[in-house]
């Protein structure tokens, strides 16, 4: 039994901090997102506190709000004590989820007609929590409207004026909703708007894309200045959106490398590499350079383009995983499977050879191999799989090199993390700067991490509960 | 074949039933590029082959090679081709002088594949030498004018389009053999790898024979042909690497026999190019085998630099047998049969069935049709 749990949970887990329901290189958007629906129901009727406990865990945003809709629309299957755990759990991991997500997770409860007291209860003190309703009433309109209607919400009088009935009032008195107000009708105060309320207007306005980029600049989030660069080159803008590199997540900014020209990454070599690092070694934390010898066999084949949704997601994870073992490891050594030379420059293309390049890997002697890779071994098929099974029944002596293998995509086919052998524990990774947690969740998949798991759980649930932290590495598991 | 010899297997891609295996060269043939030229979607084209003699098809692009110096800059261009005469109401014409065209004074334009199947539809077409009373007066005069095949659009393979899309191309790739539930759909060899990497995708726009049609619609997958270590002889990871290259070599024997079936037999040289000769080919059209035609364009050390196979079905073989077998007789049914090894009926009901009934006169093809019926 406890070994099926085992086996289920790190099968959820790998699909929950994987899976995004976007259409992937090999399969498209609906396949994955009906697997991963099918994966949720499976889950949850047959372990619904593990379920409900992998809140706790460091999952990615679409599978969080998942969780949380299928708990709040079957929580008559849930007993008393369940429901006072899962409630609190809820609005924990609401509290760190962005709003776009809780605003969308509403709407959709609102779709599936779930509307009990206990729902409209973690509506409201989520809303409560907010910082600044009539900030929400501008940014996310729809999303609070809908919040206000389906759960009843007593909002502040100038705000549900502004949400319902915004013509009527012929001044507000809060700015933020008079800057709005005013923005339907005068071109200046649109830029005391958030960027994407002031978006339309400016269209309506018929501002030119570059005047508007130009002069909405200190109203962007960090999230839209790194998504607005390549725009802003187009609209010849370059200067006006100046962003400082040292401020964004590891991955994040491994993407945003990843879609420049490779002449630019090689002329700004030294800017991007001494971001990468940054970034790596901020988290990293207290563990950098602190763990044993680690070598990398990283997936650069064509297959590490992704899709257009998630374009060259793969290659970027793959790019931060280098960065952030590279922070954290002692002495560390970075394989490409075709690219040779600075990692920066690297591109998708060529097949999959990772068999070979798995030897060149053992024969350094590391005290861990890490695999980042869709898990398609092709040229030739399978030889990776093979050199593991051999290296695991004739050569691997007890002390010797461990395998972990991390893979950004999950399949649909198998609701799981495509896996390399059945000797290696197959991970499914999101943001490389995860990778320490990640380390942990192999081990234990592979069979060697000690306790129990529900005692494991609690005990995450519990400091989860207490800090509102879903980030909680353990001191190096290595 | 042995025009292969010079290219490489490389480890196959497998996605559904579709296996892809790519070919690779050491050196690429110099001197010679080529390029895509799209023609306009859904355009039935009219491409003259003679005095008084067309080939009506849908031609969705034409390749276009040109040949000089080696390091000969390789710009595509004029993407689309628009004629301005096709008329917009019913099902537009374009009309193309020739499968093989010369442009320039360096450059050829021609229609991938259509040049071979144009050479299968043109087999024994003059029809009977002799007016043999058993042949009808048009079948004389005219010959098997006019003669149709039918093959399927790459589009319409299933899990063809995804296969390509997924297929991930190695840097030297020069060429692809393309199998559907292991069988032998067709080979194709270009002399550069930029030029593979630019025409991976006009395979979609190729066409396939029934058979592969239906063998993709049939079958659900192939299995992988994974690698295999010997573990027993592995003691350590020199012993391991030792190993794996043992299993390559494996494999490059291993696709040199599973693409046995693509034996040419008669080649025609179709246009001269400087030192290439592009020339066309027609199998045995032996029943028990697989057929293929084929378009080569080869320098003149015998290096294949450019090949494109079409998969003949069953029935287009048994046509193709009866034609040649009947040429090689003069057209004499009594010495055909008995060569075939039938008797005048067989041989007459076998005609009919191949949907050549219509050039044998009237009062024959009844008096062996009753005669079966009969029977």
């Amino acid at each position: 039994m406890e070994r099926v749990a085992r086996e289920d949970l790190v099968m959820f887990m790998n699909a929950a901090i994987a899976s995004t329901g976007q259409r992937e290189f090999r399969s498209g958007a609906a396949e994955q997102r009906m697997s991963l629906e099918f994966l949720h129901e499976y889950v949850m009727g047959n372990y619904r506190d593990l379920y409900a406990s992998t809140l706790a865990l460091e999952i990615n945003h679409l599978n969080a709000v998942m969780i949380v809709t299928n708990l709040l629309r079957t929580a008559s299957e849930a007993g008393p004590e369940q429901r006072e755990r899962e409630g609190r759990l809820i609005a924990a991991r609401l509290g760190t989820l962005p709003p776009q997500r809780v605003y969308a997770m509403i709407r959709r409860l609102r779709r599936l007609k779930v509307n009990n007291r206990r729902t409209r209860a973690i509506i409201r003190d989520w809303v409560k929590a907010r910082p600044d309703p009539a900030f929400d009433a501008v940014k996310y309109r729809r999303g609070l409207s809908v919040a206000a209607r389906h759960a009843h919400l007593a909002l502040p009088d100038e705000v549900g004026t502004a949400l319902f009935d915004w013509r009527r009032p012929k001044r507000y008195e809060t700015p933020i909703l008079e800057s709005w107000r005013r923005a339907h009708y005068e071109q200046r105060a649109l830029y005391d708007l958030p960027y994407t309320a002031a978006e339309g207007l400016a269209a309506r306005h018929g501002i030119t894309r570059a005047r508007f980029l130009k002069q909405i600049a200190p109203n962007l989030t960090g999230g839209e200045r790194l998504r607005l660069q390549e725009t802003a080159e187009r609209n010849h803008q370059t200067g006006a959106l100046s962003m400082d590199l040292g401020r964004v997540p590891l991955t994040r900014l491994a993407i945003y490398v990843l879609s420049l020209p490779r002449d630019e990454r090689a002329r700004r070599r030294d800017e991007l590499t001494g971001a990468l690092r940054d970034a790596a070694e901020r988290a990293a934390g207290r563990w950098a350079g602190a763990w044993d010898p680690m070598v990398a066999v990283l997936d650069d084949s064509y297959s590490a383009y992704g899709s257009g949704v998630k374009r060259r997601r793969p290659l970027a994870v793959a790019l931060a995983v280098h960065f952030m073992l590279e922070a954290l490891s002692r002495n560390y050594t970075g394989l490409w499977l075709h690219h040779r030379g600075d990692p920066l420059l690297v591109h998708p293309i060529g097949a999959t050879g990772l068999g070979e390049r798995l030897v060149d890997a053992l024969e350094l002697r590391p005290a861990h191999v890490v695999v980042v890779s869709d898990g398609w071994d092709n040229a030739p098929p399978g030889l990776a799989a093979e050199v593991l099974r051999v290296w695991h029944r004739r050569l691997r002596r007890s002390s010797d090199t461990s395998v972990v293998h991390f893979n950004p995509v999950y399949e649909a086919d198998t609701f799981d993390v495509r896996h390399l052998s059945p000797h290696v524990p197959s991970i499914g990774i999101r943001d490389a700067e995860s990778a320490p947690e990640l380390f942990w969740l192999a081990e234990y998949a592979a069979g060697e991490a000690d306790g129990e798991l529900n005692h494991y759980l609690n005990e995450r649930v519990q400091k989860f509960l207490r800090t509102g932290k879903e980030k909680w590495w353990t001191p190096s598991p290595i | 074949m042995d025009a292969l010899a010079d290219l490489i297997a490389g480890p196959a891609q497998v996605w559904g039933a579709v296996r892809l295996v790519p070919l690779m060269r050491d050196e690429p043939v110099t001197g010679l590029r080529l390029h895509a030229r799209l023609h306009p979607d859904e355009q039935i084209s009219v491409v003259s082959t003679g005095p008084r003699r067309a080939y009506v098809s849908y031609v969705p692009h034409s390749f276009v090679a040109s040949w000089g110096e080696d390091g000969l800059p390789a710009a595509a261009f004029g993407t689309q081709l628009v004629d301005p005469e096709a008329s917009p109401r019913g099902i537009p014409l374009t009309f193309r002088r020739r499968p093989a065209r010369r442009e320039d004074r360096r450059r050829l334009r021609f229609l991938p594949l259509h040049l071979a199947v144009e050479g299968f539809l043109a087999l024994e077409f003059a029809g009977p030498p002799i007016a043999w009373e058993e042949w009808t007066h048009r079948a004389v005069t005219q010959g098997l004018s006019p003669r149709a095949e039918a093959a399927y659009n790459g589009g319409a393979i299933d899990g063809l389009d995804d296969a390509l899309r997924i297929f991930e191309i190695h840097p030297d790739q020069c060429g692809m053999v393309l199998y559907v539930a292991d069988a032998l759909a067709a080979a194709f060899v270009v002399p550069h790898p930029d030029d593979y990497r630019a025409l991976h995708r006009t395979l979609l726009s190729d066409f396939y024979g029934e058979l592969i049609y239906q063998y993709a619609l049939m079958y659900p997958a192939v299995a992988d042909f994974t690698a295999r270590l010997d573990d027993a002889r592995i003691t350590d990871l020199a012993g391991l690497r030792r190993e794996i290259g043992r299993s390559r070599a494996e494999w490059t024997s291993f696709h040199t026999l599973m693409a046995g079936g693509l034996r040419e037999h008669r080649a025609t040289p179709v246009y001269t190019m400087g030192r290439f000769t592009l020339s066309r080919s027609l199998p045995s059209f032996d029943p028990d085998v697989e057929n293929h035609l084929g378009e080569t364009i080869t320098d003149d050390e015998g290096r294949l630099a450019y090949l494109k196979t079409f998969r003949l079905s069953a029935a287009q073989t048994r046509r193709g047998h009866l034609l040649s077998t009947l040429a090689a007789y003069d057209w004499r049914l009594d010495e055909t049969a008995a060569a075939l090894g039938t008797d005048r009926q067989g041989l007459v009901m076998r005609l009919d069935r191949a949907g050549f009934g219509h050039l044998l006169r009237p009062e024959i093809i009844d008096a062996c049709r009753a005669a079966a019926r009969r029977r």
